[in-house]
């Protein structure tokens, strides 16, 4: 019997980077996965790959329509467990060139797209009689970055939410906690310059980037029953860059 | 193959309480574990339940010696690879009752014992290619805790201090990380009466008392390899008590 046997998760963003990880280690772990993402090739490319267990649905976070599908799409494969917020937008600008069109995009992704995934989970959670909610914050809503205010606005109102979901969800049996990697060897980083990426792995204590995978273990530890004691819990993994 | 095969832990405060949770987990799953604790009886008594893979050394977390001994202990049965520093006092006074010999002897054994420890396994960490600390604070040590002044001093030390070694230790290939539980069915919760005890559980979002075993699943995400790009971070587990 594996860890995440006849279980059902929702991943937003799953797609590639972080998400696309967290899908790979779940159905390696037994679990059911709705892969939701804007990107619809690479999305179908991987549930394809994932076998019988995986199902892509096509998921702009800001939408709810997109986001009851995506539940609906959930509850046919069986019981719904678990959702992780992934899906994210980072363009670091500093903050004097930062539209508000552009602090409004990552308010609406990063933010509103959280919220919205957590409402639209608490029905079928509570059908199943308990459920967990991972948010993707960043280490940067620990300890604030430059150049990158909209993120960083998007980032704490995501770890501020975690909390207030927590205490909110405590009653219906629903754990709700937020993950702040550090810097992550993913496509995201690609909006900085190799040179930028290579000057900030020098800021990082462990001197490296992390990998996908290490967040992926970390969000399973929290959507699996061995966090059982966990709610409102903000959690880092970024080899020490938030000290 | 298990998660912690061949590797050896130290754990301090082993004999009951969290560090008994955590001794039992780790031997469970492959690892050598050295119980360090005052209470003899009861360390020898766990150490001979576990057999072969379980040492009991007397420590009293205050004295280098014995700290030195401990470690010395575990090297005779293979390579260091972590250190748990749970050993701990908790008192509950009011801040006006309490005598300052009593704020020293919470500050020596919680706040010295767990310098001294870290201090004492450096070493042997760095032979073994680098390891694991974690060291327990409290939810005591996340915000303010009334009537409980000199255990909050040493619980914020705790954090503060964790977060220091992380940066001093990274190069070392050593992480530092801090676990803060919330109420936990152990013998500390005693110090308060039960009626103390139940009204409090009504204040956790989750409406009970963590378990010694649900710590001890954390503590071993944190030794283990899967959490390998996390140091210095601040890990909660207290049914959400901290929000």
């Amino acid at each position: 019997m594996a860890r995440f046997d006849d279980r059902v998760f929702l991943i937003s963003g799953g797609a590639r980077g972080l998400g696309s990880a967290q899908a790979r280690a779940l159905v390696a772990e037994g679990g059911r996965v709705v892969i939701g993402d804007v990107l619809a090739e690479e999305g179908a490319r991987l549930a394809a790959e994932l076998g019988s267990t995986c199902v892509f649905r096509m998921l702009d976070v800001t939408n709810e329509a997109h986001w009851n599908d995506a539940v609906a799409a959930a509850e046919r494969l069986g019981s719904l467990h678990g959702l992780v917020n992934n899906a994210g937008v980072y363009a670091p600008v500093p903050m004097l060139d930062t539209t508000a069109a552009e602090f409004e995009r990552h308010t609406r992704i990063n933010q509103l797209g959280t919220f919205l995934g957590m409402r639209s989970v608490i029905s079928a959670f509570e059908r199943t009689g308990s459920g967990v909610i991972v948010n993707m914050s960043s280490t940067v809503a620990l300890r604030s970055a430059p150049n990158a205010i909209a993120y960083t606005a998007s980032k704490w109102a995501v770890r501020g939410m975690t909390k207030a979901a927590a205490l909110e969800l405590a009653p219906k049996n629903i754990r709700v906690n937020s993950v702040h990697p550090g810097p992550i060897d993913t496509d995201m980083l690609s909006v900085r310059s190799r040179e930028e990426n290579l000057r900030r792995v020098q800021q990082v204590p462990m001197k490296r980037l992390g990998t996908k995978e290490e967040i992926a273990a970390l969000v399973l530890f929290l959507l699996g029953d061995e966090s059982r004691y966990m709610t409102g819990s903000e959690v880092a993994m970024d080899g020490g860059a938030a000290l | 193959m298990n998660r912690f095969t061949d590797q050896v832990f130290l754990i301090s405060g082993g004999a009951r309480g969290l560090g008994a949770a955590q001794a039992r987990a780790l031997v469970a799953e492959g690892a050598r574990v050295v119980i360090g604790d005052v209470l003899a009886v009861e360390g020898r008594q766990l150490a001979a339940e576990l057999g072969q893979a379980c040492r009991f050394q007397l420590l009293d977390v205050t004295s280098e010696t014995q700290w030195a001994a401990a470690v010395d202990c575990a090297r005779g049965i293979g390579e260091l690879r972590g250190l748990v520093n749970n050993a701990g006092v908790l008192i509950m006074l009011p801040m006006m009752e309490t005598s300052a010999a009593e704020f020293e002897r919470l500050t020596r054994v919680n706040q010295l014992g767990t310098f001294i420890g870290m201090k004492a396994v450096v070493a042997a960490l760095e032979q073994s290619g680098g390891g694991a600390i974690v060291n327990l604070s409290s939810v005591a040590g996340l915000r303010g805790t009334p009537n409980a002044l000199a255990y909050s001093a040493s619980k914020w030390a705790v954090r503060g201090m964790t977060k220091a070694a992380a940066l001093e230790l990274a190069p070392k290939n050593i992480r530092v990380n801090s676990v803060h539980p919330g109420p936990i069915d152990t013998d500390m919760m005693r110090v308060r009466g039960e009626e103390e005890n139940l009204t409090r559980t009504q204040r956790i979002p989750m409406k009970r008392f963590g378990t010694a075993k649900e710590v001890a699943g954390l503590v071993l995400f944190l030794l283990s390899d899967e959490s390998r790009y996390m140091t210095g971070s601040e890990v909660a587990m207290d049914g959400g008590i901290s929000l």
